[in-house]
């Protein structure tokens, strides 16, 4: 299966250019980067685990790009996203997340149904890769 | 009333204030003007609600008289002089028009009145409205009556709950940024049985929607049982998010005839997990802010689905402005409200619309006449409203929609979802690479609306649902002239 959270998962993934190009609109707006990765990309799985701290004093696009892969070259079998926030008052939260990189394979989720009365049915879905303990995922 | 009657000038009255000025306080008829409902020198005050009122005084009716007679007829004033005003402090509690101003090129005139804050109960929608047009809408001396837009003060704005989540939290909760969000009516709105309906439900959020939704008149009928429906629809719901990675969602109507059932079908919702349920408009306003507070309470999205609006703010010469509407309902709290699609099958101009979209988004707003907007509006935090644009819209209008509608958006394809010719999966694929591509080309910097079609060509060629879509529907378009259009327009310059 193909997880399609984030910005842009219905198009070809993003060429580096392309993505520098996201990461520029980003910079234009005054919104500063955060790159994040998972091995559990649960819908209700919010924080991923920051690659250092959000990139608040870099404003060259091409810095950001090195900083990605980096983080692609130490985790390439990781879902990793990068994102712009908005500090500006009344917002104050995410206004682009990109999912940059993907396993090789993905094995999506289990939907567990677990059958009560009156026809109701207790849905829970479970990753796959979280069968492992984290670090031995898509191994 | 003889005052403002077409035969003003032969009714005793008039003979006798224009002769001989009478007693504010002489018993029997007064002009309102001659009551303080008229004072061009009042100053309003920040903590007064402001009024913008279009209307047409009947023939031989001074327009002063007209719009003075609005301002008592909506505070203080009855027909007739009552002495018991003197036990009050009446120069505060009556509403004041403080300008009249004629619509050039009509018969009608626009009508400015002030109310004191302190006419109001705090946080009550009924309140003000029973108010604001709770008598005076037919009142004989005017031939038509019509309230274009409101001031509310960030003062009055506070007392009330507002959205239940807002964009925002929406978007958190929901885990989607940097685009609009998508969605679908099911359709046929009417007849479907449960099982059948959640077909439709469970192909459009595989293939890419955000959300599908319950049609306004999808409440419980005999084909389909509310809980009937609610169980499947939520079949669809876990299914779709376990196929995608992705937080999905259904407007589970719970329009009914009581609160209690009301009550009864929203946590029915909630016990089986699903992130919205919505209301229509012709449950009233009371049931409305109701919801909303069980909304925040709860951790629900509150959608309301517009029904029965065209009724009274569609005609220039009768009833209430969409604008006004969509203010009561960001104070009443809803997270989403049908808002107009421009460029789709139901009427709103482009600016108008415009016009609602800022008022319901916007923390902040200017006047501007062009969008018409007669004036600022401050919303403090309040947090905004999504505002969802339905109805005769198509994946070839993208670079469109996302001009004139802008990002916080839920943009709705029923009839561009379902009747996709290689299925519902495929219609709700198109949509959605169709938009990403836009963001896309936007956020690139590329000029999205002359190159459009071009973008979406391309996007088409990595996508086959979205080839066919451009195909099925390329030259459908609802080209009529709106009858609700702001009064100014913008004249281009050289």
């Amino acid at each position: 299966m193909r997880i399609t959270q984030g910005t842009f998962s219905y198009l070809p993934d993003f060429t580096d250019e392309q993505i520098e190009a996201q990461v520029q609109y980003c910079l234009d707006n005054g919104w500063p980067l955060l790159i994040e990765y998972t091995d559990d990309p649960h819908p209700r799985n919010i924080l991923w685990e920051m690659w250092g701290m959000p990139m608040f004093d870099i404003k060259d696009p091409a810095a950001i790009m090195l900083e990605l892969n980096a983080c692609r070259k130490e985790l390439p079998r990781h879902y990793i996203r990068i994102s712009g926030y908005d500090r500006s008052l009344g917002r104050a939260s995410t206004m682009l997340s990109i999912i940059v990189n993907r396993p090789p394979e993905e094995p999506g989720f289990h939907l567990e149904r677990e059958g009560g009365p009156d026809r109701q049915v207790r849905y829970t879905l479970r990753s796959y890769a979280a069968d492992k303990q984290g670090g031995e995922r898509y191994q | 009333m003889a005052l403002i009657t077409p035969n003003a000038a032969t009714t005793p009255h008039k003979v006798a204030t224009s002769n001989n000025k009478k007693s504010r306080w002489s018993a029997g008829v007064a002009p309102y003007a001659e009551m303080g409902y008229y004072n061009p020198d009042y100053e309003p005050k920040g903590t007064d609600i402001l009024c913008a009122f279009r209307f047409v005084p009947q023939d031989g009716v001074e327009p002063t008289e007209a719009a003075a007679a609005v301002a008592g007829e909506s505070s203080t004033a009855t027909w007739t002089v009552v002495w018991t005003d003197r036990l009050t402090a009446h120069e505060h509690f009556q509403a004041k028009c403080y300008n009249v101003v004629p619509v050039p090129g009509s018969d009608q005139y626009i009508a400015y009145i002030a109310y004191a804050l302190d006419l109001f109960e705090e946080g009550s929608i009924a309140n003000l409205t029973s108010s604001i047009i709770g008598n005076v809408f037919g009142f004989k001396p005017l031939k038509s009556l019509r309230l274009e837009d409101m001031r509310i003060p960030l003062h009055y704005t506070m007392t009330f709950q507002g959205p239940a989540h807002g964009i925002v939290m929406e978007r958190e909760y929901l885990n989607k940024y940097g685009r609009p969000l998508l969605g679908a009516t099911t359709k046929p709105k009417l007849g479907l049985s449960a099982r059948n309906y959640s077909r439709v439900v469970y192909e459009a959020l595989k293939g890419g929607l955000d959300f599908v939704k319950d049609d306004e008149n999808v409440n419980s009928q005999a084909f389909m049982r509310w809980r009937d429906r609610y169980l499947f629809c939520m079949e669809a719901v876990n299914k779709a998010e376990s196929m995608t990675g992705e937080i999905k969602g259904h407007y589970l109507n719970v329009t009914a005839a009581t609160m209690e059932d009301m009550y009864e079908r929203a946590s029915f919702a909630k016990e089986l997990g699903s992130v919205i349920v919505m209301v229509d408009l012709t449950v009233g306003y009371t049931a409305i802010q109701s919801m909303a507070k069980w909304c925040r309470a709860n951790g629900l999205l509150l959608h309301l689905h517009r029904a029965g609006h065209g009724t009274y703010t569609r005609q220039k010469t009768h009833g209430v402005s969409f604008r006004v509407i969509a203010k009561w309902m960001r104070l009443a709290g809803v997270d989403h409200l049908h808002a107009g699609t421009v460029v789709g099958k139901l009427e709103g101009d482009p600016n108008a619309v415009r016009g609602y979209y800022s008022t319901l988004r916007s923390a902040k707003l200017e006047p501007d006449p062009t969008l018409g907007l007669y004036f600022e509006q401050d919303w403090g935090q309040m947090p905004g409203v999504m505002p969802v644009a339905s109805g005769g819209i198509h994946a070839g209008q993208i670079h469109q929609l996302l001009h004139y509608l802008g990002e916080d958006v839920v943009l709705q394809f029923g009839g561009g979802t379902i009747g996709h010719p290689s299925g519902i999966a495929d219609g709700a694929t198109a949509n959605r690479v169709a938009v990403e591509a836009m963001i896309q080309a936007r956020n690139e910097g590329r000029d999205y609306l002359a190159e459009g079609p071009d973008i979406l060509a391309a996007a088409s060629r990595n996508s086959p649902a979205l080839r066919a879509a451009l195909e099925v529907w390329k030259d459908v378009t609802f080209d009529y002239t709106s009858t609700d259009t702001p009064d100014a327009v913008v004249t281009p310059t050289a």
